[in-house]
């Protein structure tokens, strides 16, 4: 069947009853629809409006406003560094650079081997680590160009998240700081 | 746990856990409070603690529960959790080690309005927060404390944990219900208000996720003894400070004390100057406003805001032009093009700004950005649009020789300062 399997048109369906109103599942089902396809091509768009019955012109609408919906086929890791204020502040301009000359694409590109979806990103309400980025689901910092370095590198490795980069030279710890789970510079799990 | 209500919470690396959220404490005020109070004393107590919604507006949370009809059949909860404001991580901090805390002020919430579903939209981007949310909200269906007949009572709560997808005016209350009801996040009209015409047109309570965590020590300490805590705030802090996180301190803290005694300080060699006292749209200010208390009122009188109290430190060696371009760039990014003066003032600054950084400024400059920045002010459809010209007008007050630098000579004053021998940065 073109688009999505009966399996996410399931979850899909089951989302939409979670709420009084169908419609109301649309953004987790662009994500189920996501994660099924890699990206959201028309097809999955026209079955994500199928399965919750909501026109297409409403599901083409949300996806293209919310910035975590792929349009295009990304890569398999996306990589987002924060470049707002506290991390500007921090030196993000200078982690952006050797980000571009590690992975050989500017901001919004794919590395050509397709791992790396690299994106400057706003606030990720991190800021006590800044600078900061975060891959998948996974986030680094204070970033140092060679703690970028160990993180790709660990990736690429296919350690993924599980590999957890080594704890930062530390600043002197402040309530937050010092309270992070696992102490590190990567958090996640849980 | 002393005179701090928040960070102890905080603190504790396990206290998102059920097991270690009761054996401190957790759920036996919403226990106690939920057999034995009426619902009316509740929204009462709440209204005598001073407790003021703690996202940006700082609109006393009491007051926004009492304005809900009473006889209204279905009315709704929603949590504001889509925190996005440049530097502020308060609420998903709060969310990742303390969701429980969360849980517990939206049943006390709940049960004053006598609202039985709840929402809490979470940002798609803490990913930690939303499983140890969901994880929370298991186990608290797994112990009784949602779902039906709570603690043995006849109150009933479902509660949904919803996320968006990368959109900073999802955290706009109007657009937050659009996007929780499967729409692109852009603000509604007001009035009607939220607490008349909500979610699915049903009167609805909008609470940011750290308002609710307070009200369980309101009920649980009385509102009297919890206001002469301060009463309490969360700072958060970030950049240029030695230690940046966050700080519970009584609102009234004065600007300098935050920084200079509980932050840490500068780094060495540096000198102070100047703040975002509450995220990036709340008007810069400078050195001489180190002793102006961080409190609502006070901030109002020197032209800048409380707002979601988080403060941006900047020493001497930040370029305010190039501070203020990428706040504008924030909201350019952000804008979700409903409105003029928001949707085309945001990218006509980001073009002046773009000309300043790259040598091309010309004087005229000045009154362009000022022009556009009035043609913003009051004329914008949502606090967005109004989020950029305080900071940009304060620092063409107080920062003019910086910009006229940069046209002047094409260059940046504060890089040729850093470059220059450490003598002559002195
Ligand atoms: S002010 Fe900006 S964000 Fe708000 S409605 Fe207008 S365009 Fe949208």
């Amino acid at each position: 069947m073109p688009g999505l399997s009966e399996a996410a048109r399931s979850e899909i369906r089951a989302l939409g009853a979670r709420y009084e109103q169908r419609q109301s599942a649309l953004l987790p089902a662009l994500f189920v629809a996501q994660r099924e396809a890699g990206w959201l091509p028309p097809d999955v768009l026209e079955a994500v409006a199928e399965a919750l019955e909501v026109p297409l012109s409403e599901v083409a609408a949300v996806a293209s406003f919310y910035r975590l919906y792929f349009l295009r086929p990304p890569g398999r890791h996306q990589l987002l560094l924060c470049t707002n204020l506290a991390c500007l502040l921090n030196g993000a301009d200078r982690l952006r650079a050797h980000l571009e000359a590690r992975l050989g694409v500017r901001p919004g590109e794919t590395t050509p081997d397709g791992f790396f979806t690299f994106r400057t990103w706003e606030c990720l309400a991190w800021c006590d680590h800044a600078p900061m980025m975060m891959v998948d689901e996974e986030r680094y910092g204070p970033l140092t160009p060679e703690l970028v370095d160990e993180v790709l590198a660990r990736y690429r490795a296919g350690a993924g998240p599980a590999g957890r980069p080594a704890e930062p030279a530390g600043r002197p710890g402040s309530a937050s700081r010092a309270a992070e789970p696992g102490g590190g510079a990567a958090q996640g799990g849980g | 746990m002393g005179e701090r209500i928040l960070l102890p919470w905080l603190e504790r690396d396990d206290a998102f856990d059920l097991e270690a959220y009761l054996r401190a404490g957790g759920y036996e005020t919403a226990r106690t409070v939920l057999r034995t109070m009426a619902p009316a004393d509740v929204i009462a107590a709440v209204e005598r603690s001073g407790l003021r919604g703690k996202g940006g507006a700082g609109f006393p949370t009491g007051r926004k529960w009492a304005f809900i009809p009473k006889d209204a059949p279905v009315k709704y909860l929603v949590v504001n959790g889509d925190e996005a404001e440049p530097c502020t991580f308060k609420d998903h901090r709060l969310l990742e080690r303390a969701p429980h805390l969360l849980l517990e002020g939206m049943v006390l919430a709940a049960f004053a309005v006598g609202i039985r579903k709840a929402y809490v939209y979470v940002r798609r981007e803490g990913y930690l927060a939303r499983r140890r949310l969901e994880q929370a909200v298991a186990e608290a269906y797994a112990h009784g404390v949602l779902g039906r007949r709570i603690f043995g009572t006849d109150v009933d709560l479902d509660v949904v944990v919803h996320t968006g997808a990368g959109a900073y005016i999802a955290g706009e209350e109007t657009a937050l219900l659009e996007s929780l009801e499967g729409r692109r996040a852009m603000p509604r009209a007001r009035p009607p208000y939220p607490a008349v015409v909500g979610l699915y047109g049903q009167p609805t309570v909008i609470n940011n996720v750290e308002t609710l965590c307070h009200v369980p020590a309101i009920l649980r300490l009385g509102p009297e003894a919890y206001a002469r805590l301060g009463p309490p705030a969360l700072f958060s802090v970030s950049g240029h400070v030695r230690r940046p996180g966050l700080y519970e301190l009584p609102l009234g803290t004065p600007l300098r004390e935050l920084i200079f005694e509980h932050a840490g300080g500068l780094r060495p060699g540096r000198r102070f100057k100047a703040a975002f006292p509450g995220g990036s749209s709340s008007a810069l200010l400078t050195e001489a406003h180190l002793d102006v208390p961080l409190d609502y009122e006070p901030l109002r009188q020197v032209g800048s805001m409380l707002g979601s109290a988080s403060q941006i430190v900047l020493d001497d060696s930040a370029c305010i032009v190039r501070v203020i371009a990428r706040t504008v760039e924030f909201y350019m990014e952000e804008s979700c093009g409903k409105c003029t003066p928001c949707r085309e003032g945001t990218v006509w600054l980001a073009q002046v700004f773009e000309r300043l950084l790259h040598g091309r400024g010309r004087m005229a400059d000045l009154d362009l950005l000022q022009h556009i920045s009035d043609g913003m002010t009051g004329a914008c459809f949502c606090p967005l649009g109004e989020s950029v010209p305080p900071s940009l007008n304060a620092s063409l007050r107080h920062f003019r020789h910086e910009y006229e630098y940069h046209i002047r000579t094409g260059r940046c004053d504060v890089e040729e300062r850093l470059a220059a021998p450490r003598v002559a940065a002195s």
